[in-house]
């Protein structure tokens, strides 16, 4: 299933701050971590990632630090803020409220008429 | 064998990282998180047995491609596209710490500039009172040494190439000084002109670091001369606007300001901006298009245009040339401005280029330019006599024969490369050798004139 790119960058920011909400981490971990999360549906280009972390923190949700690990590669980390926190919370409620919107629909249109493959797509 | 990949494998990374790092909107932090993920991702790819090198593919791969990295890059980081001035930001140590000892070293010169200026007035010379011919004099001479001083540093020339620069300042100051000139004398008005010139090539011996036989160092030192006087001009409006506010604030108080200005802020102000110009053309070298070929090509069309009306002016009206006395100044400006958008044009262009448009309108202008000038030099011959040949006359006419030749032979070379069968480089090549030229004239009016026209 592929799944568009509005919609992807739509909960790219929830997601983030979601996983930093349980602890500081990394883009790479981040990144998988989204991954186990959709079960590998979500697929996001890694490098994107960055320019949305830069923009948490220029924002004041995340803050960020470079850490060392004895012996290994300076990696840096990012932490949620309490603006962040707030910031999570708040899109929790907005994403609430559109996918009981969404279920409301689905359940209607479900109820009238099952979805079906379009004519043209089922020849493909 | 593997450690044979493993070294492929840096290698590729290492590529990887320069062609990434050449992204002005990523920046070394940026290049460094992005390979530590590179890296995780290659590391995890191996594990699930890929080889190193295909493991490196798809990590690059699912990086996603540069130009949208970028774009991306670019829009959280819209500062970046604006190239930051002052201090530099790479985090790189060496580089930083050798920019900072730069720094010091410039603010040093520009210190020593500033106080130099001052001295004589330990001596009873004031600036602004009667021994203002003294200042007008020797004001080259308080800059430009520890100009040449802060070249001679940063490019670490020899003891010899010292030795020869500290001997021609010393010559100036001798020129300037030795001389019995009266203040209201013609040779003091041209010694005041001509030394500054005189010893702004002795820094551009420094500039080169003592080559100045290379032809293409010159071309350098030609392209820092436009620079420093765009940041030269620039820091002189700052200036203004800063003694403005001095002037006035402390004026709303009831205090008089006007005193330091005049002998504090505006002498030793322009004596370290002359240091400080020359250390922001260097540091912004790389960093900022350079300005003055930029203004070259907005006004060079501009003046074409102006020259052609003039000219056509003059045919229609059939208007001579009001020849008065100080007509050959008004022309040897004009040629100066008319030589200055060639040089600047030259600097810039890519040698290898085809003529075009530009190259034309150049040519229209260097044509009409000379032609204007010799109907001026035709309508002043018949006068010269009459004048007799005073220090200023003889100046403002060797000068105006001295541009006109060059721009002469720069308009046949330019013909020749606009025909197809000359090289660009020829006409480059003439104007970085005509500079000694300059310099022999330069030198020749501070040091000869005052000796041939009996201190006139």
């Amino acid at each position: 299933m592929h799944i568009t790119k509005d919609l992807v960058a739509a909960s790219a920011t929830p997601l983030v701050l979601g996983i930093l909400a349980e602890g500081e981490s990394y883009g790479y971990a981040i990144l998988k971590q989204v991954n186990e999360l959709s079960g590998g549906q979500l697929e996001w280009t890694d490098g994107l990632l960055y320019p949305l972390l830069h923009r948490l923190e220029r924002l004041g949700h995340v803050e960020s630090a470079w850490e060392t690990p004895p012996g290994g590669r300076r990696r840096k980390y990012y932490r949620i803020t309490d603006q962040g926190r707030a910031e999570l919370a708040e899109q929790r409620r907005q994403w609430a409220t559109v996918v009981d919107a969404l279920r409301g629909i689905w359940s209607t249109t479900n109820s009238i008429k099952p979805i079906m493959a379009p004519a043209w797509e089922a020849g493909r | 064998m593997t450690v044979d990949r493993d070294n492929d494998l840096e290698g590729q990374i290492a590529e990887w990282r320069a062609y990434m790092q050449r992204r002005r909107e990523l920046q070394h932090t940026d290049a460094e998180e992005l390979e530590d993920h590179l890296r995780s991702r290659i590391t995890e790819l191996s594990e699930s047995g890929l080889r190193n090198d295909e493991a490196f593919l798809i990590a690059v791969k699912r990086m996603g491609s540069l130009d949208e990295l970028s774009r991306e890059f670019a829009r959280e980081h819209s500062e970046r596209l604006w190239k930051q001035l002052v201090l530099p930001g790479e985090p790189d140590a060496p580089t930083a710490a050798r920019s900072r000892r730069e720094l010091l070293v410039m603010v040093l010169c520009a210190a020593v500039a500033a106080l130099a200026i001052k001295v004589p007035g330990l001596f009873g010379l004031d600036l602004s009172g009667d021994d203002a011919g003294f200042y007008a004099r020797n004001a080259s001479l308080f800059a430009l040494p520890a100009l040449a001083a802060y070249f001679a540093w940063q490019r670490r020339v020899g003891v010899r190439v010292i030795g020869v620069l500290a001997s021609l300042f010393v010559l100036g100051a001798l020129a300037a000084n030795a001389y019995p000139l009266a203040d209201d004398s013609q040779s003091i008005v041209l010694t005041a002109i001509h030394l500054p010139l005189a010893l702004w090539l002795v820094v551009g011996v420094a500039y080169v670091g003592g080559d100045w036989r290379s032809d293409r160092r010159r071309m350098d030192f030609i392209r820092f001369t436009g620079e420093w006087l765009i940041y030269f001009a620039l820091l002189g409006l700052g200036g203004g606007v800063l003694m403005a506010f001095t002037a006035n604030t402390f004026g709303a108080i009831g205090l008089d300001a006007e005193g330091f200005i005049q002998s504090w802020l505006l002498p030793c102000g322009a004596v370290a901006a002359v240091i400080v110009s020359a250390w922001l053309v260097e540091a912004k070298q790389s960093v900022i298009e350079n300005m003055a070929p930029v203004l070259t090509r907005v006004f060079t069309p501009l003046f074409a245009a102006t020259l052609l009306a003039f000219l056509a002016a003059v045919i229609w009206t059939n208007n001579g040339i009001d020849v008065e006395r100080d007509v050959l100044i008004l022309f040897d400006l004009l040629l100066v401005i008319v030589l200055g958008l060639l040089l600047y044009a030259i600097s810039a262009r890519d040698l290898a280029a085809r003529p075009g448009l530009f190259d034309r309108l150049q040519l229209a202008l260097v044509v009409s330019a000379l032609i204007i000038d010799v109907m001026v030099l035709v309508a002043i011959t018949g006068r010269i006599t009459e004048w007799g040949f005073s220090p200023n006359k003889t100046a403002a006419l060797g000068e105006n024969v001295i541009l006109l030749a060059n721009l002469t032979w720069s308009a046949w070379l330019f013909l020749g490369f606009l025909r197809g069968r000359m090289p660009f480089a020829r006409l480059e090549h003439w104007q970085t050798r005509y500079v000694i030229v300059y310099a022999i004239w330069a030198w020749a009016v501070v040091l000869a004139f005052p000796l041939v026209f009996d201190f006139a």
